[in-house]
């Protein structure tokens, strides 16, 4: 079949086969390998994408069920060739440790600070309890989303 | 891991749909959420060759208000109950199990009905519809079917759907002013599945007394159990200490735990004893307006 979809404002169109799933057609087919496969049975997050701006499992989904859907991956994150508040904000306040669920990390706080730009602690975590970080470092993962809250604000004063 | 290969289908509307499942017979699965399909065809557990996927029918996405119901589609997900204002006023069962179904990133994607459609015992929501009395409507291109929840489980992982049939929409009883309910989960964490579930519904007649008492648990039998002996005892009874405490020795008793990692058979029996008294004392006290 084929799939036109836009990832991270970009449209490709490619041949798939309907039980591609979404995570190995962003990897392999697209070349967008910030997208990492962790568990791959719906448990651990590091293969989360934004689904026209919604969080999901990209393990759990078909390729060809994002076709004329848009997509943003942790390289869309990006904006103007800087990173964005919560890309810095994990950087700034070492919100990773080996790394590997960070961009599902980062993804689901963009999509949160984006419904919610003043998270409790609490909303944080409840926000993040379907991403696992197996090192364990939650607690600079939410210190760094908080921390990306205010530097929004501080933006939006500016 | 990879599902064998199958026909994917993705019709625009509910009327193509039918016409695809009635082509595919029971080859054909509906693939709504897919977060429990999905996984299950990547374990090799389930094998349809043919998808139909609902998930551009975009009219089949709603919670309304119809007649002392609440009508929820076969394409709203467990996130747009959690965030429904119609379920938060009326229906205080569904309200109260809806955020702690899987997790947040699976409640984006996953659907009420295709929970319900799935018949796992672990799974939450058919708790939650047998304790209220739901009903499901089934169509097909040759009609339409109200099927009592109580009749829609079959069994473990079996539904009462006939090939070409798929389910389009669940109607909730909506809670009066004399009637609530909640659900109790206890899960090691967030996205496990209950390690016990509990879902209660009571609806008091005029004079305070129980006039229907509705009670089903989750991961605790090979379906989701309805504790029938427990409803009947209660029903037309004056709500009391007692009277919970009875009923949630009914429940410790009727339900078949498992040893298994998420504890001893006799550690989950306890629970269902604790969980079904704290969930009827909840119940009261949402049917009473005092929460």
């Amino acid at each position: 079949m084929e799939v036109t979809v836009t990832v991270n404002g970009v449209e490709y169109r490619r041949e798939t086969e309907p039980r591609r799933l979404l995570v190995d057609f962003i990897r392999t087919d697209l070349g967008l390998t910030g997208t990492h496969i962790g568990c791959d049975t719906t448990s651990c997050g590091a293969c989360t994408v934004l689904l026209d701006g919604v969080p999901v499992k990209s393990c759990t989904m078909f390729a060809v069920q994002a076709n004329g859907h848009e997509l943003t991956t942790v390289e869309g994150l990006r904006r103007d060739g800087e990173l964005s508040p919560v890309q810095a904000a994990f950087k700034e306040h070492h919100g990773l440790q080996c790394g590997f669920c960070t961009p599902g990390m980062m993804l689901v706080a963009t999509a949160l600070l984006g419904a919610n730009p003043d998270p409790t602690e609490d909303e944080v975590r409840w926000a993040l309890s379907g991403n696992i970080c197996r090192c364990t470092g939650y607690a600079n993962i939410v210190k760094a989303i908080q921390s990306a809250a205010a530097t929004m604000h501080e933006g939006v004063r500016a | 891991m990879y599902p064998p290969a199958f026909d994917y289908a993705v019709p625009r509307s509910l009327d193509e749909a039918l016409d695809l499942l009635a082509e595919v017979g029971d080859e054909g699965r509906v693939l709504a959420g897919g977060q429990s399909l999905i996984p299950m065809m990547k374990l090799r557990l389930a094998a349809p060759a043919h998808l139909v996927d609902i998930n551009e029918i975009s009219e089949l996405s709603y919670i309304r208000e119809v007649n002392g119901h609440l009508a929820i589609g076969a394409l709203t997900r467990h996130a747009d109950v959690v965030r429904s204002e119609i379920v938060g006023a009326g229906c205080s069962t569904m309200a109260s199990a809806a955020p702690w179904v899987a997790d947040p990133l699976v409640r984006n994607r996953g659907t009420v009905c295709g929970s319900v459609a799935h018949c796992d015992p672990e799974g939450d929501w058919n708790s939650v519809m047998l304790a209220l009395g739901a009903e499901v409507v089934a169509r097909s291109r040759t009609g339409e079917r109200v099927i009592p929840i109580s009749d829609f489980v079959v069994d473990f992982f079996t539904n009462a759907l006939e090939p070409g049939e798929m389910v389009t929409e669940l109607r909730v009883p909506r809670d009066d002013e004399r009637s609530g309910g909640c659900y109790l989960k206890l899960e090691r964490k967030i996205g496990d599945y209950a390690t016990v579930g509990v879902a209660a519904h009571l609806r008091l007649d005029e004079r305070g007394r129980i006039g229907r008492a509705g009670l089903a648990l989750t991961s605790v039998a090979p379906v989701n159990l309805e504790v029938e002996e427990a409803e009947r005892m209660m029903a037309g009874q004056e709500p009391s200490e007692e009277l919970f405490a009875e009923a949630a020795e009914i429940a410790a008793r009727t339900c078949q735990p498992q040893s298994d990692v998420r504890g001893p058979a006799e550690y989950k029996r306890a629970v269902v004893r604790a969980y079904t008294r704290r969930a009827l004392h909840q119940a009261l006290a949402t049917a009473r307006g005092e929460r």
